[in-house]
């Protein structure tokens, strides 16, 4: 089915495509809105985003290919990423990971059973100071340790019911 | 601990410090104020220059030198993109600013904007730092609101407009010709030089692009006067004051605004508070991001020629050696950003080896062979040292990958990487040796990341 903006979101489009004297440097702010409505980067979405910029099907899909924060294919309503790089992981990050593995019941890169949950491994996320770190959705979480991460996924699930898998 | 003055980060601790009700009763926009309606254009760059700030991205060019490469006479729009693209491993300084302070940065840019004759800023951000990209746009707006930006900003005759433009994941758009091709909508690959951005750069014009920091200093110096910003640096030809950030193994790790020039000890045993754990000494710390290589605790400076560089500090412990961009290249690496990953006497030199170079081969961009082919190479090879399943010949061979990589590559990637895996080999070669031997026993990354995840039982 092809897919189309919703009407909030074609307003920005609008404006954005203000910003710039060529039409294509609106690619990656469209596809950022297009994700945000259905999560991921679709081939719908991919035409869509051609039609709408005057470019080749071919070209978004080579910027698409190209950036990690673009979902090639679709991923839970819930993303953590966990940072594996340098700073985070002299600071535990890896074993943080091993926790989050466990307690989700997927490896990184999979998706929880419940399907509530996708993890993700995260290069720097530019929280060293504060690391390990971990990001869901849009918010970082810094300077953890696995008792404060249990905390924190155990009040995510009482806000999220559907979250079954982290209410253990 | 060093109690230094704070120009960068004076607002910080303010409540609700990234509004402009809240900056404006201390100071913010002023210095606009001050120089678009009593300044002229070249005054402020002139100031700039004798500031001697060099960029705060990590290459450290003097940024009033690059603002100085716009071709005379040029006719074509003229363009400001904001590097906030951060991150470099170990670096998590520009960040703060722009969720802690916006309206310091985009003051900056206004000023900017002016100085080089520009109408149109882009702040290139990216898109993980989702509170800095809201801060910024909300703060925009208020600017806006305050007619500090639009068509006539405090009345001058300068259109003036900011615009955030996010990233999506990919370390390669901090190379300032890679951020132009993905601020044009395409892959994020850096481009051949010359042409220079300054002469051709987004949207084939004239395009100047600087770090966050380094915009988000203009403003004191246009305050203070280039003369007197440099001279609060602690060394020549790199002036100023910057924000330095310790991670790692230290007991304050964060980050601390301090003149250019203080020394490593004092960044990690004054400022950073010292180390984590008392029966674990300093090993090792790199120095400003994952691409300057590693200065061992043990190195003395020895430099016994007058005209060394380092003379000065002979017989002195590397972490005595003022960090400036010279001094740092004469001791064999890069100051880079400025923010420093310290290691203890847990952590094994293999295994942050192997964790770089996962970090590269993920984040080579794949258009230059050397770069693309060599990332992945060493990862194999650094995997299979760590886990015992290496060669005597893989030492070698990791050196070798290293010096076909650099210099062979369109961008600065390829030696980003190249340049901390030999000074991890060269540094540390006993290590290297060890684990071709044995492979890296133990908990990844050392005791010291266990019992901070776990607790000191585990």
């Amino acid at each position: 089915m092809a897919f189309s903006l919703t009407p909030e979101l074609e307003k920005l489009v609008d404006d954005l495509l203000t910003r710039y004297p060529t039409k294509r440097a609106g690619c990656i702010p469209l596809l950022h809105l297009c994700q945000r409505q259905v999560g991921w980067i679709s081939s719908e979405v991919i035409d869509f985003v051609a039609k709408r910029l005057d470019m080749s099907t071919s070209e978004v899909k080579g910027v698409v290919t190209f950036y990690t924060m673009f979902h090639q294919r679709q991923v839970a309503p819930n993303v953590i990423w966990v940072c594996r790089t340098l700073a985070c992981e002299i600071r535990g990050g890896r074993l943080l990971q091993k926790h989050l593995e466990k307690r989700l019941g997927c490896k990184v890169g999979e998706t929880s059973k419940d399907g509530q949950f996708t993890l993700l491994s995260a290069e720097c996320l530019a929280a060293c100071g504060q690391g390990p770190a971990i990001q869901i959705n849009d918010q970082y979480y810094e300077n953890l340790t696995v008792e404060k991460l249990d905390k924190i996924l155990d009040e995510y699930a009482v806000e999220n019911p559907k979250a079954a898998t982290v209410t253990k | 601990m060093a109690d230094f003055p704070k120009l960068l980060t004076s607002r910080y601790e303010l409540n609700e410090s990234w509004l402009l009700s809240t900056v404006e009763k201390h100071g913010a926009y002023e210095v606009a104020r001050k120089a678009l309606t009593t300044m002229k254009p070249e005054e402020i760059a002139a100031e700039v220059k004798e500031a001697n700030i060099r960029g705060r991205g990590g290459a450290g060019f003097p940024a009033g030198v690059k603002w100085g490469f716009i071709p005379k006479g040029n006719t074509k729009p003229v363009y400001l993109a904001v590097n906030g693209d951060e991150g470099e491993p170990g670096t998590f300084k520009d960040r703060t600013i722009m969720e802690r302070d916006p309206h310091r940065l985009i003051e900056g840019c206004v000023i900017t904007l002016f100085a080089i004759g520009g109408h149109i800023a882009y702040i290139y951000v990216r898109c993980e730092l989702v509170k800095a990209i809201r801060r910024l746009e909300d703060a925009i707006e208020e600017a806006r609101q305050k007619g500090f930006i639009g068509d006539r900003p405090f009345g001058k005759d300068h259109k003036i407009e900011i615009y955030v433009q996010p990233g999506a994941g990919a370390y390669i758009c901090g190379e300032e010709s890679s951020l132009l091709n993905s601020l044009e909508g395409n892959r994020g690959e850096p481009r051949l030089r010359p042409p220079f951005p300054a002469v051709e750069g987004a949207f084939r014009c004239p395009t100047i692009v600087n770090n966050v920091e380094t915009i988000s200093s203009i403003s004191e110096i246009v305050r203070m006067g280039g003369k007197a910003w440099s001279d609060l640096s602690r060394l020549p030809r790199d002036g100023g004051v910057r924000i330095y950030g310790v991670s790692g193994h230290v007991k304050n790790p964060g980050i601390y605004e301090a003149p250019v020039g203080i020394s490593m000890r004092e960044l990690v045993y004054d400022l950073g508070g010292g180390m984590l754990y008392e029966n674990r000494p300093l090993k090792a710390v790199i120095p400003g991001g994952s691409s300057t290589p590693v200065l061992r605790a043990d190195d003395v400076v020895n430099a016994p020629g007058e005209n060394d560089p380092l003379h000065a500090w002979q017989g002195k412990s590397h972490l005595d050696v003022p960090m400036g961009a010279d001094t740092y290249r004469a001791l064999g690496t890069m100051l880079g950003t400025c923010c420093a990953t310290v290691m203890d006497n847990s952590v094994n030199m293999v295994e942050v080896a192997r964790n770089l170079i996962h970090f590269y081969a993920h984040e080579s961009c794949g258009q230059c062979t050397p770069c693309r082919e060599g990332s992945a190479w060493m990862r194999d090879i650094l995997d299979n040292l760590c886990r015992g399943k290496g060669r005597k010949e893989d030492v070698r061979l990791l050196v070798e990958i290293a010096n076909n990589i650099m210099g062979n590559t369109i961008c600065a990637f390829g030696d980003g990487m190249s340049m901390p895996m030999l000074g991890l080999v060269q540094k540390f070669y006993d290590e290297f040796l060890e684990a071709a031997k044995n492979g890296v026993p133990g908990s990844p990354l050392g005791d010291s990341a266990k019992e901070l995840m776990l607790g000191s039982g585990a």
